[in-house]
């Protein structure tokens, strides 16, 4: 064997060196878990243009169509408030704790609007849960999305709390980044899901 | 080593958590060790493999004879439902994610998985739901009854009226495995891209962990898919959707896309792992490298992106369009060639080489065998003219149990036997081995083999009666399906024998090249001493190149040697 092959830094095409072990994998991991979860959205999407492309009276009786303007709003609300996380992540970094929780806080704000305003479309619709395959698929698909940005609140919650514990927050925070991605990840689910739903009718 | 060593190395192997005890009772605790979760996972699969194993020998002595004498055909159609979905989300899955959890960390010099504590709730799942599945014998109606599919509308049939019936059980069940398997699938993803020893390049990682990888990948990028269509068939059964009720709209044919898009895949997350073993052991009882390694580690890569592709050979006949036919059949005839790329790398190790016929080698001898029977009648299934004629005939059931028993069960076995001494730090007895290998091998030919002339003849699959002129063929079959049972003896005498009594196992009782193998049996609780530096290639048999820079079992090796 040649003196070279003992070397490990010449061989290796794996960056991580034993004392890299403690690591932090997770938000590696979070990542593949929500490719993972996107499937399922995916899923859901391709079984909502099938059945729209297949079936011919498509709507139930007596429904003309889904009112676009206040899902736009939402969606406007939505859309910002990534930007908004994404400031507050950036005072983080910057160590102003202050500046994060008031971003913060104003995400979790415009994410609950997002949530009250589904709520107000929901109940203001004519066609039910069981109203045929459109019905269905509408309160499925908004539903699950629906059910991630309550998740992505909660998480919020959980994450403001403890930036009042003591000590904490002192520099890159995975929790604060993972649920920022998650953020992110919901967002750009709906604007597939508003495009699909509601532009095209 | 002295005996006082190994006490001190065996009592330190497999520490679970912090406070939980130090003896045989830690495989029943919520331990974080990989190897304790690995067998765990195992343990817990063969308990289920028994279980699902009675109930295929009671449908075998049910066809035993024409008519349907022993059994009624709701409990024959409940046999094969639960017989189908214990034998694959409760014995595959859980055996060879128990064989992946202890194997990977230590082929690629890690000390534990990326999340210990997500790997034990992920074990700890598959007894929830395979309880959930187990309750659903006792309750009104009984379990699921629409076949392991559970394709619609069968499967929305409700006759008990029930809110809580079998089909629900068994789409919760199905769905706590998905989100179990996910779980997994993470884990071994993030562990293997992120926590290799150093120097251990992509292609200086053992082929078994490059196949668990590729398996994970499918988990990973096919359940979500089988999730939605169970979720939306949850839907329908309980809260009145019709998204799969054609009498009111909905699309069945669409359901069994979901289904099949994942389930197929599913296949390879069963297939590639045992690829994985054969990889390893031809080598080792050979005593030569493993031939063409790259290439086998690619086609593992070419085969995960290829089996997203070949779902809809499932549904040749259910009303697809030609055109869509025509392509899938293509695809799917295009996976065998990646897949003979393997067969024909292992003909190659082994060819010429002195071959050593222990136990795992005799298994994965007889896996190729079976392996291959069933890569020639699955090319066969997938012409599309073929497919029609045998459609729903013993002919597919023939074929997929040769991959399954023939194939998955032996290459299990060859990896259990080879890691044994590993697992346990004690050797197994050698005579009942090759006994258990001997019985499974003839069981094997003598259960399945039948099914190919029967489904020829046109016997329907999901019967409890048939025509008497299939009788002598089913006869041969249940026979052969007895023996398979009997089979499962010697192996449990085996294992809980010598794991009790047999004699203590050497670090490296095969002289066989890998990290596993250098530090002592059974690993202690971190697995290394010191974390090795990988510096040459897998499966340098022959070659006086080292593996590693250093020696991972750090003082420990020094003293043996």
């Amino acid at each position: 064997m040649s003196t070279a092959n003992l070397d490990p830094t010449l061989n290796t095409h794996s960056p991580h060196a034993a004392e890299h072990e403690e690591e932090d994998h997770r938000m590696f991991g979070f990542i593949v878990f929500l490719l993972s979860e996107s499937v399922i959205f995916l899923s859901f999407f391709v079984g909502y243009t099938v059945y729209k492309t297949n079936i011919t009276d498509w709507l139930p009786a007596g429904v003309e169509g889904l009112e676009v303007r206040e899902p736009l709003i939402n969606t406007i609300v939505l859309v910002s408030s990534s930007f908004v996380i994404y400031f507050a992540e950036r005072f983080l970094h910057k160590e102003n704790l202050w500046g994060f929780r008031a971003f913060w806080l104003l995400t979790m704000a415009m994410g609950s609007f997002f949530l009250y305003g589904q709520a107000v479309e929901w109940m203001g619709l004519p066609f039910g849960f069981t109203d045929g395959v459109f019905g269905g698929t509408f309160y499925l698909l908004t539903g699950f999305h629906g059910l991630h940005v309550m998740t992505g609140v909660l998480l919020q919650g959980i994450m403001l709390g403890r930036s009042f514990l003591p000590n904490n927050y002192a520099g890159g925070e995975f929790g604060v980044a993972a649920t920022s991605l998650f953020w992110h990840f919901v967002d750009v689910i709906w604007i597939i899901l508003f495009l699909l739903i509601y532009v095209w009718q | 080593m002295s005996n006082a060593s190994l006490d001190a190395i065996a009592a330190k192997s497999g520490q679970p958590f912090p406070g939980a005890p130090n003896n045989w009772q830690r495989f029943f605790s919520f331990s974080t060790d990989h190897k304790v979760i690995g067998i765990q996972y195992i343990v817990t699969a063969f308990v289920f493999f028994l279980i699902g194993g009675l109930l295929a020998m009671v449908m075998r002595g049910e066809l035993i004879t024409p008519e349907a004498d022993l059994v009624d055909r709701t409990v024959y159609n409940a046999l094969f439902t639960m017989h189908g979905t214990i034998m694959l989300f409760m014995w595959t899955f859980p055996v060879l994610n128990g064989l992946a959890n202890y194997l990977v960390p230590l082929q690629i010099g890690a000390r534990d998985m990326a999340f210990p504590r997500l790997n034990a709730a992920a074990f700890w799942l598959v007894p929830v739901f395979g309880t959930l599945l187990m309750v659903s014998f006792f309750i009104p109606g009984g379990p699921s009854q629409s076949g392991w599919w559970a394709y619609p509308p069968v499967s929305l049939q409700n006759p008990t009226g029930n809110l809580i019936n079998g089909q629900v059980l068994w789409l919760i069940a199905v769905a706590l495995s998905g989100v179990s398997s996910i779980m997994g699938a993470v884990n071994f993803v993030t562990t293997i891209f992120r926590m290799r020893a150093p120097g251990m390049g992509w292609f200086r990682m053992p082929a078994f962990c490059w196949t668990v990888l590729s398996a994970q990948m499918i988990q990973l990028f096919g359940l979500p898919a089988l999730t939605a269509g169970a979720v939306m068939l949850l839907l329908d059964l309980t809260a009145g959707t019709s998204f799969f009720d054609p009498a009111k709209g909905g699309d069945p044919v669409l359901y069994q896309h979901f289904f099949w898009f994942y389930s197929h895949p599913a296949v390879y997350v069963i297939i590639l792992p045992v690829f994985g073993f054969f990889s390893e052991i031809f080598p080792v009882y050979a005593r030569k490298p493993l031939f063409g390694y790259k290439f086998v580690v690619v086609s593992s890569v070419v085969i995960t992106v290829l089996s997203a592709m070949v779902w809809v050979h499932h549904m040749f006949a259910s009303g697809t369009p030609s055109w869509m036919r025509m392509l899938f059949m293509f695809s799917t005839m295009l996976i065998s060639v990646p897949t003979g790329v393997k067969v024909f790398a292992w003909v190659a190790t082994v060819w010429g080489g002195k071959l050593r016929l222990d136990t795992p080698m005799l298994f994965a001898l007889g896996g190729l065998v079976c392996f291959l029977f069933a890569g020639i009648t699955g090319v066969m299934l997938g012409a599309v003219p073929f497919d029609i004629h045998v459609n729903n005939t013993y002919f597919v059931v023939g074929h997929f149990h040769y991959v399954i028993y023939g194939a998955a069960v032996m290459g299990v076995y060859a990896a259990i036997y080879h890691w044994f001494p590993k697992m346990t730090g004690h050797m197994y007895y050698e005579g009942l081995g090759k006994l258990h290998f001997v019985l499974t091998f003839i069981g094997v030919n003598l259960n399945f083999f039948p099914m190919h002339p029967l489904g020829l003849m046109g016997m329907p699959r999901r019967v409890a009666s048939y025509d008497p002129e299939f009788a002598y063929w089913n006869v041969i079959a249940s026979l052969g399906g007895f023996l398979l049972g009997v089979s499962t003896l010697p192996f449990i005498l085996n294992m809980i024998s010598s794991w009790i009594l047999g004699k203590r196992a050497p670090a490296n009782p095969w002289n066989a090249i890998g990290l596993e193998w250098m530090i002592p049996s059974p690993p202690p609780v971190e697995n290394f001493e010191e974390i090795p530096i990988v510096v040459s290639a897998p499966y340098g048999y022959g070659s006086d190149e080292p593996l590693v820079a250093n020696n991972p079992a750090g003082e420990l090796i020094n003293e043996h040697s």
